[in-house]
């Protein structure tokens, strides 16, 4: 009669590690348990809880595409213990596993649509599970237009994706970086990503916009898509917040009413606009 | 489907002494230094007397303030998770108040639903409540203000209420309460219709809790929560001796490579609750702390989960060290 | 004396020279509880009878607090002596806070700057009464063993709640060392030995600076007599480095003596 321990982690295996930019980096694991791979379905938007035993769990969103099957792939900075832990894990090294947890984009009412990805620095990786889910489905959407950028050159993740999606013919793909952060190489645009999305000015027809960002980012591009014409029910989001548990018990990660970990983290801008400002 | 007897005076322990030799884990009220705290018992006479409520709540039996999640051992990048320790002998806990019995809604709200959280479920199934109604109440009780009351039989699985000739009248309310009264049936007799009423506490409601639910949404904003908050130091007192909160952290500790992952009791007081790593706080004074503790349990709760967060017991108010009064702040509210 | 103290508070409130009043007043029942008087009119709020005791300088290092302005306290003397060390530690500078000194008479104390404080601190030094040693020698004339036991029986009931952290004026760091993770130092779970590590820890950070007001006893909601371990440490530092105004653990002398280090 013994109940699922729901707190257990799946041991997974560190199959892959792209380091990204000098304190970045993109883990691709696999399950252990190859039965528990098979079996593991997930959905754009989800989290999970990654861990390094003796030293905790942190919370990263599955940055790879839910098409993809027998791995997932998340995408963190070096920031704090677990963190740390975890970028000093090699490849073949078990690490732990829960998820997955949250709700989820709702690519499935965006069949037929046009998608606008903005984004900044390591704000892409909880929209890339997003991109490579629709450019695998690549005729359910019409225009796929993705902005993207960084502070510099070097803090760009996933440079070799960003080559690839700059090459295939069915994406359009805007990269910047901050004035002065651009190299002699640079190729790319050079400003502020809602300057840069200003003057690309992708029409807001029937188009569902996705913006993930710091805050100031946040702030200065809801203006320029409001004037593209984009509705607050039509741009979507992933909030963040301090996580333990990530199902809704450990009682942290609440903004107003709603858990970030059960409630979110996907949310529209108008559904962000009702809550209150404690995020 | 309650049924009513009676449990003749010297019955309660005779019954925990049975309890205690099938194997069972006895707690009880017991005075200890000027506190009263659950602890084991043996027999009835460990048990305090004349007290209106305890220091602590009996939470720590079914949600223990450090319990273990997994053991694991580490080796060089591998892991390998250990057998889950045996279950605890099940509990029975004798000396419940009413309005912590009814605490086991809120408790059960959050970690059931949903995901249903096997380390709490296999304690609360292995639990039996033996509440014992309150002939007395003090300044800091509200039970009626949040629909409960001095007698109330909700969370209980037996309800005794002191009748006269020091004689209790036992209401035997779940199946778990049969059971255990089945185990011990000569100690538990005829009812001959004692009036429960006569033996309660008069505890006069002192606020209107939906209206005060129903204000909430629209003060996130109000000075009341820093005028409130000014003398709060911050600390976790009023969480952790709340029958009603079960907020919890979640800390990893190692000797060489065995490990644990352990889950312990945290409160939305202190300030690093919800610090991010970056350095960024969403709730960076404590009037935005103290507003979330009332939101949590008089607005979030019952609008997320239809329970309201509080059960009247008054124990934050008595253990604040700076007199924050629970009571007196809610009404404060509802006169806003 | 109760009088004075709210002609003081109106004084200093209409003249605009504090922003709060930091007093007592009238709590729960026959509690009392933390004032912040902020208009002239409820000064008669304040109160102040033997049952006034709460450290309220722990209220100085507050943001919450500092964020109204420049305050006034009333000050008995555990409370002067707070400020005097909190001084010493540069938490204040001269003129940030206001004091409405009481003496241990019950009379007011003028204490227009720092200067008077730390003069009058130094005047009046901290000493263990004869109770106080009586306690302290209950513990030594036990075992190591015996001592061990009566601790973990004691701190067997901690729920690490930190009542006692936030209510001392001593522990205003933004970040305690329980709350650092990278190493996590101390434990966080309330775990026999983590109560024990958090409890050694706290009246090892505070050796020298501790002004046995007791604030940590009355706070603790399950009683366990925190002071017992900060009054060892005060006798033991009186001991060693003689009762001095010179805050003992931060002043170096080549003649310190070195025989406890075994």
């Amino acid at each position: 009669m013994e109940e699922k321990n729901i707190y257990q982690p799946y041991l997974m295996r560190v199959a892959a590690i792209i380091d990204e930019t000098p304190d970045v980096k993109t883990f691709r694991l696999e399950f252990i348990n190859e039965e528990e791979g098979k079996n593991f379905k997930f959905m754009a938007g989800q989290f999970g809880e990654y861990s390094v035993f003796g030293e905790g769990e942190s919370t990263f969103c599955i940055a790879s595409s839910p098409t993809r099957e027998g791995y997932i792939e998340c995408t963190f900075r070096k920031m704090g213990r677990v963190t740390k832990a975890l970028a000093s894990r090699e490849i073949g090294d078990t690490i732990g596993f829960r998820g997955p947890y949250g709700n989820t984009f709702p690519i499935d009412q965006w069949k037929g649509k046009s998608l606008l990805f903005v984004t900044g620095g390591i704000a892409l990786p909880p929209l890339r599970c997003v991109i490579w889910n629709a450019l695998d489905l690549r005729d359910n959407f019409k225009d796929i237009t993705i902005v993207y950028g960084a502070r510099s050159v070097n803090d760009l993740v996933y440079k070799h994706e960003l080559e690839e999606w700059g090459k295939r013919g069915d994406v359009k793909l805007i990269t910047t970086v901050d004035p002065g952060g651009e190299t002699k190489e640079w190729k790319g645009e050079v400003g502020f990503v809602p300057t840069v999305l200003e003057k690309a000015a992708p029409s807001s027809a029937d188009t569902i916009a996705l913006l993930c960002g710091p805050p100031i980012m946040i702030k200065l591009t809801m203006p320029v898509l409001t004037k593209l014409g984009f509705s607050p029910d039509n741009i979507f989001t992933t909030l963040e917040n301090r996580m333990k548990c990530g199902i809704g018990k450990c009682g942290r990660c609440n903004v107003g009413k709603y858990f970030v970990c059960k409630d979110g983290p996907v949310f529209t801008f108008a559904q962000v606009n009702q809550l209150p400002p404690e995020y | 489907m309650t049924d009513k007897k009676i449990m003749k005076k010297g019955s309660l322990d005779e019954l925990i002494k049975k309890l205690k030799s099938g194997g069972k884990r006895v707690f009880a009220p017991v005075e200890k230094g000027g506190k009263i705290l659950f602890e084991e018992v043996d027999s009835a006479s460990a048990m305090a007397a004349d007290y209106v409520q305890t220091t602590l709540s009996a939470k720590d039996v079914i949600l223990p303030r450090c319990e273990e999640m997994m053991r694991f051992t580490t080796g060089q990048g591998t892991v390998s998770m250990e057998k889950a320790p045996d279950m605890p002998p099940p509990a029975v806990v004798i000396g419940v108040r009413p309005c912590d019995a009814r605490s086991l809604a809120v408790v059960n709200a959050v970690y059931l639903k949903d995901y249903s959280d096997a380390l709490y479920k296999s304690k609360i199934d292995n639990t039996t409540i033996i509440g014992i109604s309150c002939a007395k109440c003090d300044e800091y009780c509200f039970c009626t203000s949040v629909n409960g009351n001095p007698g109330d039989t909700e969370g209980s699985d037996i309800l005794l209420t002191e009748v006269d000739g020091g004689n209790y009248l036992a209401e035997i309310i779940t199946e778990k309460g049969k059971a255990l009264a089945d185990s011990a049936p000569e100690l538990f007799t005829a009812a001959g219709g004692e009036d429960k009423a006569k033996h309660l506490a008069d505890v006069k409601v002192q606020f209107d809790v939906r209206a005060v639910t129903a204000k909430l949404p629209g003060m996130f904003d109000g000075e009341v929560w820093i005028t409130q908050s000014l003398r709060c130091i911050g600390c976790g007192t009023c969480s952790y001796v709340c029958p009603a909160c079960t907020c919890f952290d979640i800390q990893d500790e190692t000797d060489g490579n065995r490990g644990v992952r352990l889950r312990c009791w945290d409160s939305c007081g202190f300030g690093i609750f919800t610090l991010h790593t970056s350095g960024h706080n969403p709730r960076e004074v404590q009037s935005q702390r103290w507003r979330q503790r009332i939101m949590h349990k008089f607005s979030y709760q019952p609008d997320q989960l239809q329970v309201t967060g509080c059960v009247g017991c008054g124990r934050c108010s008595r253990a604040c060290p700076v007199d924050m009064n629970i009571l007196q702040h809610i009404k404060e509210i509802e006169a806003q | 004396m109760q009088d004075k103290i709210r002609q003081k508070a109106r004084e200093l409130l209409s003249s605009g020279a504090v922003k709060v009043v930091i007093g007592y007043g009238e709590g729960t029942g026959s509690r009392v509880r933390a004032l912040f008087i902020q208009k002239p009119e409820d000064a008669d709020r304040l109160i102040m009878d033997e049952r006034c005791v709460q450290n309220l300088a722990v209220y100085l290092t507050k943001h919450e607090v500092r964020a109204i302005g420049k305050p006034a306290i009333v000050a008995r003397m555990h409370v002067i002596r707070s400020i005097n060390q909190l001084t010493y530690e540069e938490q204040f500078n001269e003129g940030d806070i206001a004091v409405i000194g009481i003496s241990d008479s019950n009379e007011i104390v003028d204490l227009p700057d720092l200067k008077s404080i730390k003069e009058y601190a130094a005047g009046n030094p901290l000493v263990l009464t004869a109770e106080e040693k009586a306690d302290l020698g209950k513990l030594e004339t036990m075992t190591r063993e015996e001592r061990w036991n009566y601790w973990i029986e004691e701190l067997s009931n901690c729920i690490k709640c930190y009542a006692c952290r936030a209510s001392c004026p001593m522990c205003y760091c933004p970040r305690c060392t329980v709350e650092v993770n990278q190493p996590q130092w101390i434990s966080v779970p309330a775990h026999e030995i983590g109560n024990v590590e958090w409890h050694i820890m706290r009246a090892m950070h505070l050796a020298g600076r501790c002004v046995n007001c007791g604030e940590c006893t009355r706070a603790c909601p399950v009683k366990i007599p925190l002071r017992l371990l900060n009054q060892r440490i005060i006798a033991d530092i009186a001991v060693n480095f003689g009762q001095s105004e010179e805050y003992a653990l931060a002043a170096f002398n080549p003649n310190d003596k070195e025989d406890f280090i075994r």
